[in-house]
């Protein structure tokens, strides 16, 4: 299994570990992830307004790359994956921005959203499949209480992303189920961590990440997982007393990979 | 040859608004066989059909083709004309130029070219027609009612007291269903078990009457009229006719902690246990999976208190074998479960109830004997958030939800909103709502006094998320009408889940080959005209098992079945289908193809001896058909290589002579 791989600015830098618990895990379940050559900033965020054409073309030029390649386009942090997500969702629905971008780029083939996207969860459950997962797991993490932190991106929106029910989403706890640990459900699994209002009002992300935090341990839970780097910048900037990790760390954990990446 | 005539309907402007009905007349008169043909406003008028009975009569015509309305409408109208005027009436048949060609076509050259076709088709057939006659069967003069709850009991009821026998089958140990279940009903608040539990012993008491508790049905054969119906009684390990209901077994018994369904599993019972103190029939039920005698042969307390000695750990699964001539469904409904919806916190939180909970803890008989106190601390709620339509009007949410409305949840709510005020004074209620949906007599007068007198706070809009925070449930909403975002720190939410069919509803619609929707409802055989009756001849539809439903409607509806099952059972003969298959010995060369793909069990293989042409016997394996159990659906047509199976009525040479002739 070969996958085109749109890893992103933060993974080379923040948020290094989230990247390389990612690669060696899925090398160690048997899946080559292919980084794409040349990928520039996917653009942060996938802006409302709609003539705005330049934000997105990073992303249509590693969906057209991973294409060309006949391979499906992976990518594991939750801000890169909705932001390439919606655009590719934009190229297949919106005829008047494909026009644009693609009249923009003038190269000699066009591109429609044909590239299938996958989230590294995705990935997981969709083409590994949790079961197979679950015998490649060395390491069991059991007796681990873990928390599925969402976040607003990695769902929403829901009939977009089609990755899971965003008010009632499974995703994660079944990936917990598969290494081994107990997923703790708790409310605030997908509310908004405060995002990017932590330059402006931080007292107003602090409120937001510790509803989440204080939620996830008042229904147990001894350590939060999540996908998305500003959200784990968030909770823990703003005083996360119980772990908060990429859910790579874990995979790689449970694979019993985690020691050899650290080396 | 056949002498045909034909006839055109205008249907007054429906056909003839777009089908040149004399360009018709005139071009089917010129088809083989047509030795008449006219057209007139209204063919099933008296009119109409009189014109077609001394057209017969003049013109010697042995066929008839009627360009009319579906044959669903109006083929047995015409076929009683044919009768009338001394044909065989199935020598008529119908070309539908209404539903297939005028409403569906808007142009007239269009319309009529393609009603021509038609009319050729069916012109082709009838030259082909031969006089059927059908056969006739007698009627078992019994009815099973499947379910026993309000809608079961009601059918039951009222066939009984006409004086045929009725047997109830119920899966639980008792009747009684979810009315059983119930507080107060709504618009008039009488107390359920007061109006409902009377009824249940006049069943008990009905000399016509005999029940099968904890029993399901897992066969039916036969046909309309006939039925050969399997029932397993399930093992409850005590023998009802000994068992007194006395209860001392329940008292005695060690094994207590067992989620008491009839509860909805807010407190706890006994391995032996009865449902409730009004269960009919009164008598105890062993759950082996909790049992330890059973499980594990140590115990025996309850056999030692039973006075009556009705206690019998050797019980096994029993099954009846019973005959009758018409089944009511009466499977009735379940609200969704909550997994899809923990937006709302069901599973985080002992405080987020649904409805049908709620009805218990404010019921006398309930786990907290009527007293509306939280399931997690055992205090009185001050604030309570009801939200309407969790899973119902899912238009978006098809796979989490259902996608229709519940109908039953505007009604119940107010009620429960309403008592609680009542009760309560000191409690501030919020209600969240897509709509509020309140037709019925005395039903919107109900809800405003909710809002009015009852001082209940209606909001429009719905809870995003409850997230259970220390003792309370902080429930975010948006009020759409002051466009508002709301925060309420809720003491207790109540949600109204959507309603679902049975689960044993599918499985059972296999069974008895009746149809159902994409929701698991029964389809009725016309949503109008014929809203008791499945389209499977002798099985009828009662209750929620057809669609949503409240108590009076489910009570009218009852009735409505029971007084179709009369209709049926008052009869001493029913007359058959005589289009129905029906196999070529010559030709069958035994494969079996037909007897797999019957639906109906149909058809059976027996050996016959055959006169061979040197004048030697040889023994084949042939098919033949039962014509009192085939529907007539043609599959074992299709599957016999050998051409040998035929459908009367519709022979492979009749629908190749339709074909040529729409292909001409």
């Amino acid at each position: 299994m070969k996958f085109s791989y749109f890893p992103g600015c933060t993974l080379k830098n923040k948020a290094k570990d989230l990247d390389m618990y990612a690669r060696k895990s899925a090398e160690a379940l048997g899946v080559c992830l292919e980084e794409i050559e040349n990928w520039q900033c996917c653009g942060g965020v996938f802006t409302t307004s709609r003539d705005e054409v330049a934000t997105k073309l990073s992303s249509v030029r590693a969906l057209k790359d991973a294409g060309s390649k006949g391979q499906g386009l992976v990518s594991v942090c939750s801000a890169c994956h909705n932001v390439i997500k919606q655009t590719n969702h934009a190229m297949q629905t919106d005829k008047e921005f494909a026009d644009k971008v693609n009249r923009y780029m003038a190269e000699d083939t066009d591109y429609n959203g044909e590239t299938a996207v996958y989230h590294y969860l995705e990935m997981l459950r969709d083409v590994v499949g949790y079961d197979a997962l679950k015998e490649k797991v060395t390491n069991p993490l059991k007796g681990k209480k873990i928390a599925a932190y969402y976040g607003c991106l990695l769902l929403r929106p829901g009939t977009v992303m089609g990755m899971d029910d965003p008010e009632n989403p499974t995703i994660m706890e079944d990936f917990i189920k598969a290494i081994g640990a107990t997923p703790v459900v708790y409310a605030n699994r997908n509310e908004c961590c405060g995002g990017y209002i932590a330059m402006e009002s931080p007292e107003l992300a602090k409120k937001r990440s510790n509803a989440i935090v204080d939620n996830a341990k008042a229904q147990g839970a001894d350590m939060i997982i999540t996908a998305c780097p500003l959200c784990k910048y968030n909770l823990i900037k703003n005083g996360a007393d119980i772990p908060v990790v990429y859910f790579t760390e874990l995979l790689a954990e449970a694979l019993g990979i985690k020691e050899e990446v650290n080396e | 040859m056949q002498r045909i005539g034909v006839f055109v309907c205008w249907c007054g402007s429906n056909i003839a608004g777009t089908v040149d009905v004399k360009a018709v007349a005139q071009a089917l008169k010129l088809e083989p066989g047509v030795v008449f043909s006219t057209d007139y406003q209204y063919m099933c008028s008296q009119a109409g059909q009189n014109m077609i009975i001394d057209a017969v009569k003049e013109h010697n015509l042995t066929g008839i083709v009627v360009c009319s309305c579906s044959p669903r409408m109006h083929e047995a109208t015409f076929r009683k004309t044919a009768a009338a005027a001394g044909l065989n009436p199935y020598m008529v048949e119908i070309a539908n130029i209404r539903e297939q060609c005028s409403w569906v076509h808007k142009e007239m050259p269009i319309g009529t070219e393609k009603a021509i076709i038609l009319g050729k088709a069916a012109v082709a057939k009838v030259n082909l027609n031969t006089p059927l006659t059908p056969g006739e069967s007698p009627v078992t003069k019994r009815a099973l009612v499947i379910g026993g709850g309000i809608a079961g009991i009601q059918t039951a009821l009222d066939i009984a007291d006409a004086g045929f026998p009725v047997d109830i089958v119920e899966t639980k140990p008792t009747i009684g269903g979810k009315m059983a279940q119930l507080d107060k009903t709504f618009p008039t608040l009488d107390c359920a078990a007061c109006i409902l539990t009377p009824k249940m012993v006049d069943v008990a008491q009905h000399d016509k009457i005999r029940i099968f508790s904890y029993s399901e049905v897992t066969e039916v054969k036969g046909f309309v009229g006939n039925f050969d119906v399997t029932i397993k009684k399930k093992a409850r390990f005590v023998d009802e006719t000994k068992c007194t209901g006395c209860g001392d077994c329940v008292d005695k018994c060690p094994m207590k902690k067992n989620p008491n369904e009839f509860n909805m599993g807010m407190d706890n019972r006994s391995a032996i246990y009865i449902p409730f103190a009004q269960a009919v029939p009164k008598v105890a039920t062993i759950d082996a999976g909790a049992c330890t005698m059973l499980k594990k042969g140590k115990c025996g307390l309850c056999s030692k208190v039973c006075g009556a000695g009705a206690i019998d750990y050797t019980q096994k699964d029993q099954f009846i074998e019973e005959k009758y001539g018409a089944i009511v469904v009466a499977t009735g409904f379940n609200p969704i479960s909550m997994d899809k919806f923990d937006e709302y916190a069901y599973s985080q939180s002992k405080d987020v109830i649904t409805s049908l909970e709620f009805e218990r803890l404010t019921n006398a008989a309930g786990p907290t004997q009527g007293k509306l106190l939280r399931p997690s601390d055992g205090k009185h709620p001050h604030k309570i958030v009801f939200v309407q339509c969790v899973g119902s009007r899912c238009a978006s949410c098809a796979e989490k939800g259902k996608e229709y409305c519940s109908k039953i949840c505007c009604m119940y709510t107010a009620k429960h909103a309403m008592l609680t005020r009542d009760k309560y004074p000191d409690t501030e209620v919020y209600v969240f709502y897509i709509d509020v949906r309140t037709p019925g007599k005395n039903f919107d007068e109900f809800y405003r006094r909710a809002v009015e007198e009852y001082g209940v706070n209606y909001i429009k809009g719905m809870v995003g998320k409850i997230t259970p925070e220390g003792d309370v449930l902080k429930v975010q909403a948006s009020d759409l009408i002051s466009n508002k975002q709301l925060h309420i720190d809720a003491d207790l939410v109540v949600l109204a889940a959507a309603i679902e069919p049975d689960k044993s509803a599918r499985p059972l619609a296999t069974m008895l080959t009746a149809s159902m929707d994409t929701n698991d409802f029964f389809t009725e055989a016309h949503p109008k005209l014929r809203p008791v009756e499945s389209p499977t001849a002798g099985v009828f539809l009662s209750g929620a098992c057809q669609g949503p439903k409240d108590i009076p409607e489910t009570v009218s509806q009852a009735g409505a079945a029971a007084s179709k099952v009369i209709g049926l059972l008052c009869k001493d003969k029913l007359t058959g289908n005589p289009c129905v298959a029906s196999s070529n010995e010559m030709m069958c060369n035994g494969c079996s193809s037909c007897e797999r793909v019957c639906p109906y069990g149909a058809i059976t293989y027996t050996d016959k001896e055959f006169r061979m042409p040197d004048r030697t016997t040889q023994v084949r394996r042939v098919a033949s058909v039962n014509p009192a159990v085939c529907q007539g659906c043609g599959c074992c047509t299709v599957a016999c290589p050998s051409g040998a199976m035929d459908l009367r009525g519709f022979a492979n040479n009749q629908i190749m002579a339709e074909v040529d002739a729409i292909c001409k």
